[in-house]
């Protein structure tokens, strides 16, 4: 035993990954698309962003079609081809995200300043200048209307995953359908309904909690799926460990699963806040818009950021549509911050404290 | 034999009842949890029953031609009264608005939504798809106002320049003439927007779809000798099929009833308008938003009607497509 010779440690090969050579050819390739694609630009009628972007597309497809063909055969060519292919999908389903990002940012960050969230719009109109007014009312009533939405729509929602995945009763299939079927209402139908069944025949008027009450209703939906997905990864050991301590049903849900999956559930609270901060249409509908703070939300018009938005839009000069970049500026630093916290709190292991 | 002792045993403890009955704070928590799993069906139960219960004077009025004619006339007479024989309600040409709408959307996003799940699964390396997925996610959760302001302050402008193309190169086509100059604010750039806004939920559920191809078959195509893109064809495309058509049919579903994004880019104007680069057209959603400012009430009743119209043909095709994702994570094929 003691005389095996010591083999020096060899450096595990890995003939799958790209030798400098593989880069270097495929460096060439896209340099060789730009090229054409400025050739073609400049000596073609076809002019524009598009124009570069396109040309640079097909080139890059045909040269890498033809020199894999010439390396290797068809079936190469033919893969390197789609792999273009799906590559430019990714690229084209991103671009918009990039786009949207930055534009809000280019346009928005003009009208931020200080008293944006100190004042109201209480005695100011929406072609005012930017520095004068601001949207707190709506910060407030953006708060309020997505609290009082998620009051009611998280216990539901809760229970709803509760009952798919602990009861397993016979309306299971039934109620996972339907829940699936209420992810599809379209918003303005959400404000249709409460408008018909609240606002015609009781209150006669706008206030917020009708419009928390639309929000729930598209909340539900988001809330009860991602639950499930929480609930359903809650390792079955410890249900039965539950029930074998004697534990009912109940108690064993209560003490057990729930507190396990709790970072979960906070986390599809939040995909469900996420959902709806920005919900405009059931807004319109139903809240009403007043530029002063509201802090009632069962009486009087309710300010809301998306209705900030909308109202600066279609004020139209370009103090407003300042106005209205800025607030979404802050409504969707809003829904990342949300967005983060959701997936900080997702990505944690299940069950840890 | 040891059986034998225990019968023998002298001290048998009284008998047990066992039963499989639940305690009574199980059957409360059972009761509870069941009834707020029921709510869902209680919503759309209401939401239905409200909006066909407001909407009923309209269709009983309108009959059949509530969906086939594309009249809209709300008339008052001189003392405010709602002249109710010569008002007409039809949305036949918000319904084909919707139609052209959510078709762009889909002939435009699916095939980018694909590729890029096809990307993501197959292709990316761990790093980038990591990022590429969050920015995806992150897409979904844009407010629908956000999408209605850039497309009307950013798309609109690149649009005008690919609209010119399609109408100089494809005007031959009904679809893409235009008499006139080219306007703004089309069917077109609509369908743009509206297909930006489904690309997330495609490509999140074709994603999650290819995801489940069966390795073994994946590897075998490879063992073979295949390429990436044998092995795509000869496996993971029949596995996914169906589910990709379900996933498809979701981002249908969400762009038929997409409602401020449209207001915000679209020209609404009430016509059947089949030329998608003319600036003229509209959703049944938007629609609702448009009219329900200064609609009487009985106009509102209408605008029940068609919120019902809308409610019923998203939950039919959502319904569908729930049922085509689901039956093909299950079994397979």
């Amino acid at each position: 035993m003691a005389n095996i010779t010591s083999v020096p440690q060899a450096t595990p090969r890995k003939p799958w990954s790209a030798s400098p050579k593989d880069r270097i050819k495929s460096v060439s390739i896209l340099v060789a698309a730009a090229l054409v694609s400025f050739a073609v630009v400049a000596a073609t009628p076809l002019k524009g962003k598009l124009a570069y972007f396109a040309v640079f597309f097909v080139a890059f497809l045909v040269i890498d079609f033809v020199v894999a063909y010439l390396k290797a055969g068809r079936p190469a060519a033919v893969d390197s081809f789609f792999r273009g292919l799906v590559t430019m999908a990714i690229v084209i389903a991103v671009t918009p995200i990039i786009s949207i990002l930055t534009t809000v940012w280019l346009r928005g960050h003009h009208g931020l300043h200080l008293s944006l969230f100190t004042s109201d719009m209480r005695s100011n109109s929406f072609t005012d200048p930017v520095n004068q007014g601001g949207l707190v009312h709506a910060i407030i009533g953006t708060f309020l209307l997505v609290v009082f939405a998620m009051v009611i729509s998280v216990p539901i929602g809760i229970l709803t995953a509760i009952y798919l995945t602990e009861i397993r009763g016979r309306f299971t299939r039934p109620i996972e359908f339907l829940v699936q079927a209420m992810s599809g209402v379209p918003s303005i139908v959400a404000g249709l309904f409460i408008y018909a069944a609240i606002l015609v025949p009781l209150t006669k008027t706008v206030n917020g909690i009708q419009g928390s009450l639309a929000l729930a209703i598209l909340m539900i939906p988001t809330v009860a799926r991602t639950s499930q997905e929480v609930l359903k990864l809650i390792p079955a050991d410890l249900r039965e460990a539950g029930l074998a301590l004697g534990g009912t049903q109940w108690r064993s849900v209560a003490m057990v699963v729930v507190p396990a999956a709790r970072s979960g559930l906070i986390t599809a609270m939040i995909l469900g806040v996420a959902r709806v901060a920005g919900e405009t249409a059931p807004i319109l509908l139903l809240t009403g818009g007043s530029g002063a703070k509201n802090y009632n939300m069962f009486s009087g018009s309710m300010g809301s950021l998306p209705n900030y938005i909308w109202q600066s839009f279609a004020a139209g000069t370009p103090e407003a549509i300042t106005r209205a970049w800025a607030g979404i500026l802050v409504l969707l630093v809003i829904v990342i911050s949300l967005f983060a916290a959701a997936r900080t709190l997702g990505n944690r292991k299940v069950g840890a404290k | 034999m040891s059986s034998a002792q225990v019968t023998k045993s002298p001290a048998l403890p009284e008998k047990r009842v066992i039963t499989t009955r639940p305690r009574f704070s199980d059957r409360v928590f059972r009761a509870i949890v069941t009834s707020g799993g029921l709510s869902s069906l209680l919503i759309l139960g209401l939401i239905l029953a409200f909006l066909l219960y407001n909407g009923f004077d309209t269709f009983r009025t309108q009959g059949i031609h509530f969906l086939t004619s594309s009249n809209w006339q709300a008339v008052v007479s001189d003392a405010g009264k709602v002249d109710v024989v010569n008002s007409h309600f039809g949305i036949a040409a918000m319904l084909i608005g919707t139609l052209i709408l959510s078709v762009i959307a889909v002939v435009v996003g699916v095939p980018i939504s694909v590729g890029a799940a096809i990307f993501l699964t197959f292709y990316a390396p761990q790093s980038i798809k990591k990022i590429m997925v969050t920015a995806i996610d992150l897409m979904a959760a844009f407010p629908s106002v956000l999408f209605g302001l850039w497309g009307f302050f950013v798309l609109e402008g690149s649009a005008e320049y690919w609209a010119k193309l399609l109408n100089k190169y494809l005007g031959w086509i009904p679809l893409f003439k235009l008499d006139g100059p080219y306007v703004n604010r089309s069917p077109f750039i609509a369908g743009l927007v509206l297909a930006i806004m489904i690309i997330p939920i495609v490509t999140s559920i074709s994603r999650e779809i290819f995801s489940q191809t069966p390795l073994d078959r994946i590897q075998a195509a490879y063992a073979l000798g295949g390429t990436r893109f044998a092995m795509l064809r000869a496996v993971a495309f029949p596995y996914a099929r169906s589910g990709i058509v379900g996933g498809v049919m979701l981002g249908l579903g969400r762009a038929m009833g997409e409602t401020v994004a449209v207001y915000t880019v679209l020209n609404i104007v009430y016509q059947v308008n089949w030329h998608i680069l003319f600036s003229a057209g509209g959703n049944v959603a938007s629609m609702i938003l448009l009219k329900f400012g200064e609609a009487s009430p009985y106009e509102i009743k209408a605008l029940m009607a068609a919120g019902l119209v809308l409610f019923v043909l998203t939950l039919i095709v959502n319904s569908l497509a729930n049922l085509i994702v689901s039956r093909t994570g299950k079994s397979g094929r």
